[in-house]
């Protein structure tokens, strides 16, 4: 097992060597360093002198890839690309243009972000489960199909109709929350309710019909109907045995995501103003703050690994013929 | 299922506050006084030395003190001491170092020196930098912090002339990377070698090396030198670029490690203002708090005619400031700011174009005012236009518009006439905006008003008002230029011109269309080409633009700062300086030289006139608008007057948070009923389903 | 005639599509899936919905320089028939159906004097001598002509077609499903007709800022969603297809690069692989702004890039399911026994197994179409989706964001942008699942 781990860790290496030259090539492609100089410099009186002692004290004077004029190794060295990627590797994110620490803004912003996610994806999990049970247990019935045609009509709605809607709603007619912002600690509550709310409802369309289909897979099944046969009401046959064994692939598939969470919600974060890492993902880009874009795309291709990483070691857990190898 | 969700939540939070659910905040004591306000993009650099952009100086103004500042009340914009004693002495010195006395001119005189006084008495705010054993932290120390607000050990000190000449010598250490050094080495004395000196130093370094220029006199003197005359310095003296920075500040932030916890000059602001930066999380919120040694300051006792009337006098003499703690809230959309702001969570808000007809309408003379619904609410409205230009340039190094052939400015003179700014005004701004007859906004010396201060090339006198010409004049214009119905004579077909505009979003789409509609009046064709904003830089930096919109904002009341956009020598392509449409007149040119120089008279009078007469005739700009601001603020906002230089007028305001904590229990009762129903109707939907259900697992039991 | 890069690859589009259901018709191990799509009505009447759909996009999608104006645009043959609609613009906001404009103005009265109120619209209710008295009446009556005409077109045009069948086929009309269809097209073409003769009269939408009208932007950006929704599966697809089974059947080395590739996109969060290229393209535009003269030209590129783009970041999951499947079928006996027989591998991918991931194939389109089209509202949100110069339901959205802020609320852009997509979507999405009902093999069995 733990040799598994070890050598999908290696494994790991050149996936994000990849992505780190991928996201550099992309970024530099559109941005030169003396973009991000004017960029960073302002508007007014910037002179051409500012630009060049400004890459100077940020590093960006270097050639981008290759040093035709070092030496050697240094040809490779005395690169940004080097210079800038290296120290991501042990999780050093350094400095960012604007001169903050990255590391400390992660840190700081992973939590409005996990707040969100978190209660969302449980919330989401324990709602769709229930709808989906019940079109099961009340499946070829009408019930059945006004779920049906719901949940495809949910999916239908773009994701901004439902937070403009919910925002309007419940925000402004009914007043019941505060239409956006983020607090620390317990207070965090009231602001969290309006997201997670919309992030439920809007999740439920896709959620619910795939669930479905998984326990119609299980309803099928020989063991059901000799559940059935025995005597077992429809109630228990669907949560002793259906669920209970369906559970393995929506756990899976749930394990996959975890580590994602961390990186939080695009839409979301901005539309309510909470100041977690997805909203800092887009000012990154907005600001053209290279450090910031870099370090955000390795952090979510590592936790992307390691979601991968999960699903596998996950599935030895709940099914023991599953052998890692 | 979501809505027994919702059902559970709202039983959580009736067994709390029913009113007010709504409320974002968690201070508790809603009569305290505290004001409520936003940021929408966290601050780049609280560094006064750095900070050049008006979000920032929200913050800093409040905190770092210049030696002057603009009185609050009195217009036009008018100095007056801050810090300082009183105005600067001021001594000028011809080219032996002889001290000239009485009438000056500018040709005899080879230096300035600017002298200085400070109050006694003034204290910083209390800071970790000002105990010794806070400048001397050990790694583990270090370690261990978490924020600023973990020092238990806070100091002060006596501010001296020796904090505003570190301040200047900061601007000049190339590694402060101050946006105005490029600017200030052409005016202080010794400022280029002292940033040549000490590119290599030390940041603390500095304090020991000598900017010939900047001199300490005594404790509370100091002198500042400046190359020629320099007559707009004194209002430089009033931006946060000149306030004071002990040097203990540097000393402190410059520990190892401290940056990695965030702990910086930029973030963490030291200085003798009324406000002192408590809390800073840019992700979050900023919050600023009395400062508890600021010196002795009072309300103003005198000011416009009618500022009595309205109040403004109210608090004279008062001690200021009046608001204890602010509130900055990180709020990026427009839409939640709006509807907090109408349910009392903040204290002001701008009015976007969206809901501009909820709150404003126009009267029967055409001024605006509040809408009812607002009024019932008590709010006020302020309106001033803004130091500001916009202006469409045409690049002059361009072969077809640009040039000074006859033909190229009738074509530019056409563009000016057809280009209706008017109707832009009305259409994208609301009419927020004033179409100019020049370049100078109303209110700054030297510009005049009504037929006086007309642009006759591109306006009529019409019982009393501007008129802008004719399309008529306009296609006359084309067919002079030879571009008779816009038809360009060396392709046979309409005249194609190209636009590069920066704006995207939503207005994006209607503006370019009302541009292409414009030049389609006179034949001609508009290519529009969205660009974004470094691209935009390069064609400007390289000349490769034909035509774009900019705009200046101007960074003290004077018109040598918007003349100086159109000086040959400021040419953007050959100089990299601010004439982006590198227009070139000698006339032009001498007449700044000559009028830059000269203190406010009569004969400066007459030149600027003369420059606004080149202008206006060689269009090198089509002039667009300068923008009226509109803000609103609630009926507890008090000693409210737009004063659109100062940037340290959050100390005169008060508020009343008895009324708005009444107000806010008035305006956000929660609304339940449709939960009630929402519930009763999913019982409802339930009912049915469970019989079916009974019947089937009868069925199966069957 | 100009043909834009993206109107190419539709035409090239619509022609594989069409040899593509040709083949497909023909095949026998399609017919029973094929006749199961027939068989179910919402299937049927949601492919109803989206071949309307799909006609007004391809009407978009004929570009030609307008000679009427000095400046010669380029403009489309929707464009040339919408006439009325491009150019009646108001001076800003109006309800639909108003004759009034939605903010208040200095009016000049008749006598000279001047009143703060509502305007009447230019072109909106302009024949109508007092709309408050008249507007209701007036506008029924147009609506019921409206209808009645185009009920009118289509009875006419079923009895042509009825009357010119055999009778073997006459049989079609009366199942169940024959009927379903027969009234879904008689609802469509009469309502259609109605709008239309109603917006000679009205904005039956309203208008929205600048005042245009919000009618003749939602129609506008049905070619829109359909581009981003056919283009980008087009070019996902044969990427998908080619690396999927290469990786399943291949193994080995060939598996590693193509799984390495598609972990690494996969990795990057798509925001901003997107955001990259957008700034990529202007750039390339920027430096040769002599080929893109017209903004439409413009904005067309950036459309195709957009595609291309999303096509770039989307197709790994399909190469993922394809893999897996390939990696199923190369075990499969047939298979086994085609490679010992030494039948060239190129013919055993082609003939054993491309025909059997088909399903996986046609399943996973018609369910990405949809997302995709609700993907590109996000994108312009974030100001990285289409040009802004665009007629896109996203960008409406994004307009409307701001006017739902407004007292009174201004709510037809959202509403209009809703309807359109949400039509757009659920009839996608009906569509997929009785082709997903039909094609998938386990449900196959089940009989529905």
């Amino acid at each position: 097992m733990i040799q598994y781990i070890l050598r999908r860790g290696l494994y790991a290496l050149p996936l994000l060597m990849g992505v780190n030259i991928l996201t550099f090539v992309l970024f530099f492609v559109v941005n030169s360093p003396d973009d991000m100089a004017r960029m960073q410099l302002g508007h007014k009186h910037v002179t051409e002198q500012a630009v060049q002692n400004w890459k100077h004290q940020h590093g960006y004077d270097l050639p981008l890839l290759w040093n035709q004029q070092a030496e050697n190794s240094q040809k490779v060295t005395q690169t940004i690309f080097y210079q800038k990627s290296l120290s991501l590797f042990i999780f050093d994110f350094g400095l960012s243009e604007s001169g903050r620490n990255i590391g400390t803004d992660i840190k700081q912003r992973m939590w409005p972000s996990l707040s969100i996610a978190l209660p969302s994806l449980i919330v989401g999990l324990m709602v769709n489960i229930s709808v989906a049970l019940m079109m099961v247990l009340f499946r070829n019935s009408y019930l059945e199909f006004g779920s049906i045609v719901l949940c495809v009509i949910l999916m239908s709605i773009s994701s901004l109709f439902y937070i403009i809607g919910g925002q309007f709603f419940i925000g402004k007619l009914l007043k019941l929350v505060p239409i956006s912002g983020y607090d620390t600690g317990l207070s965090a509550i009231k602001f969290l309710i309006l997201p997670v709310l919309i992030g439920v409802v809007s999740g439920i369309g896709s959620g619910a019909r795939w669930y479905r289909t998984l326990f119609l897979e299980e309803v099928e099944k020989d063991y059901v109907r000799t559940a059935r046969a025995k005597g077992l009401t429809e109630t228990q046959v669907l949560f002793k045995h259906v669920l209970k064994n369906a559970m393995i692939p929506i756990l899976t598939g749930v394990v996959v995501v975890l580590p994602l969470l961390f990186m939080g919600s695009l839409i979301m974060e901005s539309f309510f103003s909470i100041p977690g890492l997805g909203s800092y993902t887009i000012e990154a880009i907005n600001r053209q703050d290279f450090a910031i874009v870099r370090s955000m795309v390795f952090l979510g291709s590592v936790l992307y690994i390691l979601g991968l990483l999960m699903t596998d070691i996950s599935y030895t857990f709940v099914d023991p013929r599953v052998r890692l190898s | 299922m979501p809505i027994i969700f919702l059902i559970i939540i709202t039983v959580l939070l009736t067994a709390c506050d029913i009113s007010q659910l709504n409320n974002p905040y968690a201070e508790t004591k809603d009569e305290s006084s505290i004001l409520y306000s936003s940021f929408s993009e966290r601050p780049k650099h609280l560094d006064p030395a750095v900070s050049y952009s008006a979000n920032e100086n929200v913050f800093i103004g409040q905190i770092y003190e210049p030696p002057y500042q603009y009185h609050y009340l009195k217009r036009p914009y008018q100095l007056e001491p801050l810090t300082a004693v009183k105005m600067p002495v001021i001594h000028y010195f011809n080219q032996q170092g002889k001290r000239l006395n009485g009438e000056v001119t500018v040709d005899e005189v080879a230096y300035t020196d600017y002298i200085i006084e400070i109050k006694p008495g003034i204290q910083y705010q209390p800071h970790p930098a000002f105990v010794q054993s806070n400048r001397q932290l050990t790694l583990e120390q270090i370690a261990e912090l978490d924020g600023l607000s973990d020092f238990t050990q806070l100091g002060t000190r006596e501010l001296i002339a020796e904090d505003y000449v570190y301040q200047i010598k900061r601007l000049a250490d190339p590694k402060v990377q101050s946006p105005i050094a490029g600017v200030m080495k052409n005016y202080i004395a010794g400022f280029d070698e002292f940033y040549q000196q000490v590119a290599k130093m030390d940041k603390t370094a500095i304090k020991s090396v000598a900017l010939s220029g900047v001199e300490v006199l005594d404790k509370y003197r100091y002198k500042v030198r400046i190359i020629g005359k320099y007559p707009q310095f004194k209002f430089w003296l009033a931006m946060p670029f000149f306030a004071p920075m002990p040097w203990e500040a540097d000393v402190f932030y410059q520990q190892k490690g401290l940056k990695d916890k965030n702990i910086t000059l930029d973030w963490f602001p030291v200085g003798t203002g009324p406000y002192f930066l408590a809390e800073n999380n840019p992700n979050q919120r900023m919050v600023m708090l009395k400062n508890p040694y600021y010196h002795d300051d009072f309300y103003p006792s005198a000011g416009e005619a009618d500022d009595k009337e309205n109040g403004l006098l109210d608090d004279a003499g008062k001690s200021i400031p009046f608001i204890d703690k602010v509130v900055y809230i990180l709020e990026k959309e427009n839409i939640p700011y709006w509807n907090k702001f109408l349910q009392g969570y903040f204290d002001a808000s701008g009015i976007s174009s969206d809901s501009f007809d909820q709150a404003i309408q126009f009267t029967g003379t055409g001024s605006a005012q509040l809408t009812e619904v607002m009024k019932e609410q008590g709010i006020q409205l302020k309106t001033a236009v803004t130091p500001t230009i916009y202006y469409m340039g045409f690049n002059m190094l361009d072969s077809v518009v640009g040039g000074d052939s006859e033909r190229a400015r009738k074509l530019r003179l056409a563009i000016s006439i057809a280009l209706d700014y008017e109707e832009y005004i009305a259409i994208f701004m609301n009419g927020r905006g004033v179409a100019p007859q020049g370049i100078l906004p109303p209110g700054m010396y030297g510009h005049l008003k009504d037929r006086a201060g007309m642009n006759p090339y591109v306006y009529d006198w019409v019982d009393g008002q501007y008129q802008r010409k004719s399309i008529d004049k306009a296609e006359k214009l084309m067919s002079e230029a030879g571009y008779a119905n816009g038809v360009d004579p060396d392709t046979d077909e309409a005249l194609v011109l190209y636009f590069d505009s920066t704006s995207v979003g939503v207005d994006g789409r209607p503006q370019m269309n009302w541009y292409r509609k414009q030049f389609e009046k006179l034949g001609i064709k508009l290519i529009v080409r969205p660009t974004d904003y470094n691209r935009f830089q390069d064609k400007m930096r390289s000349g490769s633009i034909q035509l774009f919109v900019l705009g200046w904002n101007a960074d003290y009341p004077d018109p040598e700062n918007f003349f100086f956009l159109l000086y040959g020598k400021n040419g953007k392509v050959k100089y990299g300086g601010e004439n982006a449409v590198n227009y070139h007149n000698p006339e032009f040119d001498q007449r700044f030289e000559q009028m830059r120089n000269m203190d406010d008279s009569q004969q400066r009078f007459q030149i600027i006139q003369q420059m606004q007469e080149i202008i206006r005739k060689d269009a090198p700009w089509a002039f667009a608008f300068h923008p009226k601001g509109f803000s609103l603020y609630h009926s507890w906002y008090k000693n409210l007057k737009p004063n659109l230089m100062a940037n340290n007028t959050l100390k005169y305001k008060r508020i009343d948070a008895k009324v708005r904590a009444e107000k806010r229990r008035l305006w956000n009762q929660a609304v339940f009923w449709p939960l009630v129903l929402a519930v009763i109707i999913f019982v409802l939907l339930l009912v049915p389903a469970l019989n079916a259900y009974k019947r089937r697992t009868k069925e199966t039991m069957q | 005639m100009i043909i834009l890069w993206t109107d190419a690859l539709i035409y090239l589009l619509v022609i594989t599509l069409l040899i593509f259901a040709f083949m497909v018709s023909r095949k026998a191990q399609f017919k029973r899936p094929l006749k199961k799509i027939y068989d179910s009505k919402t299937g049927m009447v949601s492919l109803i919905v989206l071949v309307f759909f799909v006609i007004i996009g391809l009407l978009d999608s004929v570009h030609f320089k307008s000679t009427e104006t000095r400046t010669h645009e380029i403009i489309s043959l929707l464009d040339y028939w919408a006439k009325p609609l491009r150019e009646r613009g108001e001076k800003t906001y109006s309800a639909p159906f108003s004759a009034y404009l939605y903010s208040k103005e200095m009016i000049t009265l008749a006598d000279g004097s001047t009143k703060w109120g509502y305007p009447r619209l230019k072109f909106a209710g302009s024949h109508l001598q007092n709309p408050e008295a008249e507007g209701l009446r007036d506008v029924l009556t147009k609506a019921a002509i409206g209808f009645g005409k185009g009920a009118g077109l289509v009875i006419l045009f079923m009895v042509l077609l009825w009357s010119s069948f055999h009778d073997r086929h006459k049989v079609l009309f009366k199942q169940p499903t024959g009927k379903a269809i027969v009234l879904v097209v008689f609802m469509l073409v009469s309502m259609s007709y109605m709008l239309i003769y109603l917006s000679a009269y009205y904005h039956v939408l309203g208008t929205d800022k600048v005042g245009e009208d919000v009618f003749y932007q939602a129609i506008k950006s049905i070619r829109t969603g359909l581009v981003i929704g056919s283009l980008t599966t087009m070019i996902m697809l044969p990427m998908a297809i080619v690396f999927g089974i290469m990786a399943g059947f291949f193994r080995g080395w060939v598996d590693d690069v193509i799984q390495y590739v598609y972990t690494t996109l996969n990795s990057i969060p798509g925001v901003l692989l997107i955001a990259a290229s957008i700034l990529m393209v202007q750039v390339y535009m920027s430096n040769h702004a002599e080929d893109f003269n017209s903004l439409i030209v413009r904005s067309d590129m950036r459309l195709l890039f957009l595609c291309l783009i999303l096509g770039v970041t989307s197709w790994t999951g399909l190469c993922r399911m394809l893999r897996a499947e390939t990696l199923k079928l190369r075990e499969m006996e047939y298979v086994q026994a085609a490679q010992a027989l030494g039948v060239r591998q190129g013919t055993i991918l082609a003939r054993h197994i491309l025909p059997n991931v088909m399903h996986i194939v046609l399943i996973s389109v018609v369910l990405d179409f949809s997302s995709l089209v609700l993907a590109e509202a996000v994108l312009s949100y974030i100001n990285i989706g289409v040009d802004p110069t665009t007629y896109s339901w996203g960008n409406m959205i994004n307009g409307a964001r701001l006017e739902m802020a407004r007292d009174p609320v201004v709510w037809w852009s959202l509403l209009a942008s809703f309807v359109f997509m949400f039509s757009l979507v659920l009839a996608a999405n009906l569509f997929a699942d009785s082709v997903r009902n039909a094609f998938d093999p386990r449900r196959a069995e089940q009989g529905g």
